[in-house]
């Protein structure tokens, strides 16, 4: 994928430097250098514990919630701090939407799981404006025609795939700038699979994507740059079809051909 | 040959094994057996026992009630009614059906076979209609308890008289007031219409029932949102450390802690310290409050624990506030759980006598109680009361009332069942 390269690197959307987090004391991520740039996929790829959830983890300060976790660091969205003590996390995590692993919409109506968050941060005036909102978020996430007769249906009687559209739905709802991808398709079938990866690539004009997964080939299909993490540590970081054809790093090449992972 | 011998030796271990499981289930199957069998002894002999309080004898008397005794627009004024001789009017109504019987002992065995509340039945008469006045009216008016109990084959006729509570002379009155078929075996309504009563054949349970309903009012209206939010504070919010720890650790011992140390609390604190009323159910359901808090908490804590971390994740990913996770999403889903601990806890509550006798509701209570901070007796408490009195016709009653408080506990634990199956959700 070619584009304007002066342009991406002029202006990188997230910037992390030295980002070190720590559990009970023991780290987890030794310090990681990564600049993410605007309306590109960047794929994060490595094996098992190597921290690439962790740092994506870290851009949304998701791992706030988790006791005895410490990241110190700098992390820049645009020209915001996001560990600067006095940023509000409630408006970050607006402003960077994530996707779990899991399909894990409420147990509510399929209406109500996209309108949770613009009603939480108060973004409608009336219904009317609501129901925009969730037509529109539907619409993005490619299940509106799937489910526009059925919106106060509970979302847990949707299919995995659905579910994890939905969610996909709730998460751009709030019209955020990034969106975390946390393995999004692990546990759904090679159908759905594919329906969320083309989805990908459209969100791809509007928002920033961070996407972590297992399958290179996943890598490979979806994103723009990879970032290849072991150990808690970027190995390699570049374009994908650099990575993929060309890796500079023999422990990067050893995991895109099999060999270790 | 080798391959044969560790064949024999698998199937041998895999009889044994198969033996092991089946004595496992026959124990198991022994052991609910023998427990329901106690328990159906139990409820059977306690119904069995609680059948004749259901019922009562009552006379059919044809009363007089003659104009100079009351004014129609005197029946709402209390005093006026309580000078009128109701007890008076129905003796001698029983008297002239035996117009023979003409000697004082004789005319007071006939007075005696009424209860001593058979006047009432009079009164409430002509309170609801007062254009009886002035007219003679048909009446059933409730027996003595040992008429009763006679009546209902309870009482040895064969024993020798002085062994008996009946004299021979009033066995004939009853025989004649039966034999011209006066007497009538009806539902005794009393026991749930009227409150206690030294007398067997008026006592009820119905102030208690009210003090119960009452105490368990204030009990969950004090233990619930405290109990809830405590534990949420504790579960969600707290941080882990020595201090949260040590408060969970003496929450835990409190479940454990004899519930009349509940009750002393109670005395020294709201009664002797913040001035509370005595034997009210205020004070009742504070102390109560406080032993089913521990149970509240426990049970809130493992709901919230049960909700799964990816509903949590989801909430906080959109921008929900730690607050607005716990109150929009976790809390409704815990809310199953919660409500069946809450109920388990108030059905535990209601069944508790020992701190209820350090702070006076273990009392004889005739009136009913209207609020929260009148006298009051509870369920258990009355059952014990019934069970410490002599009268025969006591025995019959303390089953009853037994039975009464298991339907109310059953019917509390029935609606905790229900809560939890309208209202839980699947993930």
């Amino acid at each position: 994928m070619k584009r304007d390269g002066d342009m991406t690197l002029s202006t990188p959307k997230i910037k992390s430097s030295g980002i070190i987090v720590e559990y009970d004391g023991k780290r987890a991520l030794h310090g990681i250098d990564l600049d993410i740039y605007p309306n590109e996929v960047t794929a994060l790829i490595g094996p098992s514990g190597c921290g690439k959830s962790t740092f994506l983890r870290c851009i949304n300060r998701m791992n706030d919630v988790i006791d005895n976790c410490k990241v110190s660091g700098r992390l820049m969205i645009d020209d915001t701090d996001v560990y600067d003590p006095e940023i509000d996390v409630v408006e970050l995590r607006a402003r960077v939407g994530m996707v779990f692993q899991k399909p894990n919409p409420f147990p509510k109506s399929i209406y109500d799981n996209v309108a949770y968050g613009p009603r939480i941060h108060g973004l409608t005036e009336n219904k009317d404006d609501m129901d925009r909102i969730v037509k529109k978020s539907l619409k993005r996430a490619g299940l509106w025609d799937e489910v526009r007769e059925r919106l106060d249906d509970k979302a847990l009687g949707l299919s995995g795939g659905q579910q994890q559209r939905l969610c996909i739905a709730r998460a751009i709802a709030v019209n955020p700038e990034i969106l975390l991808m946390d393995e999004p398709c692990s546990a759904l079938d090679p159908i759905a699979t594919s329906i969320i990866e083309e989805l990908i690539n459209e969100l791809r004009e509007r928002f920033t994507i961070v996407i972590v997964t297992h399958s290179m080939q996943q890598a490979a299909r979806v994103s723009q740059k990879t970032g290849y993490f072991h150990l808690g540590n970027i190995i390699e970081y570049g374009e994908t079809n650099d990575i993929f054809t060309r890796p500079k790093n023999e422990q990067t090449e050893a995991y895109i051909s099999g060999r270790i992972g | 040959m080798t391959d044969r011998s560790t064949q024999t030796a698998q199937s041998k271990h895999l009889k044994k094994r198969y033996r092991a499981e089946k004595r496992f289930k026959f124990f198991g199957l022994a052991a609910i057996c023998s427990a329901a069998g106690i328990l159906l002894v139990l409820i059977g002999g306690l119904t069995q026992m609680s059948i004749p309080a259901f019922t009562h004898h009552y006379v059919k008397l044809d009363i007089a009630i003659p104009e100079t005794t009351i004014q129609a627009e005197q029946v709402t004024d209390p005093v006026a009614m309580r000078k009128v001789n109701w007890r008076g009017m129905v003796r001698k109504a029983l008297r002239n059906e035996f117009p023979e019987v003409t000697d004082r002992s004789g005319k007071r065995a006939i007075g005696n076979l009424l209860s001593g509340g058979a006047g009432d039945a009079v009164r409430d008469k002509v309170l609801n209609d007062p254009t009886i006045i002035g007219s003679t009216v048909e009446v059933a008016l409730p027996l003595s308890d040992d008429v009763d109990l006679l009546l209902k084959g309870l009482i040895d006729r064969s024993l020798l008289e002085e062994n008996r509570v009946v004299s021979d002379r009033e066995l004939t009155f009853i025989d004649h007031l039966e034999a011209t078929g006066r007497i009538d075996r009806r539902i005794a309504w009393f026991l749930f219409t009227s409150g206690d009563s030294r007398e067997a054949e008026m006592a009820g349970l119905r102030s208690a029932a009210v003090g119960t309903l009452l105490t368990m009012l204030v009990t969950l209206l004090f233990s619930f949102p405290l109990g809830v939010m405590a534990a949420i504070y504790l579960e969600e919010i707290a941080p882990k450390n020595r201090l949260t720890d040590l408060i969970e650790v003496n929450i835990n011992n409190l479940a454990a802690v004899p519930s009349i140390v509940f009750g002393l609390l109670g005395l020294a604190v709201f009664i002797n310290f913040f001035h509370l009323p005595r034997s009210a159910p205020l004070v009742g359901g504070m102390v109560l409050a406080l032993m089913t808090l521990p149970t509240i908490i426990i049970a809130t804590r493992a709901a919230l624990a049960a909700v799964p971390p990816s509903i949590r994740e989801a909430a906080l990913g959109v921008g929900a506030s730690p607050i607005q996770v716990i109150f929009h999403h976790v809390l409704p889903l815990a809310m199953p759980g919660i409500l069946t601990g809450t109920i388990i806890g108030l059905a535990q509550a209601a069944g508790e006598t020992a701190p209820l006798l350090m702070i006076g509701m273990m009392a004889f209570i005739v009136d009913t109680p209207m609020w929260i901070n009148d006298k009051a007796t509870v369920l258990p408490a009355q059952i014990y009361m019934w069970a410490n009195n002599p009268e025969r016709a006591f025995q019959a009653k303390t089953a009853a009332g037994i039975i009464c408080l298991m339907v109310f506990l059953l019917l509390m634990n029935a609606l905790a069942i229900y809560l939890r199956k309208k209202y839980e959700k699947r993930w």
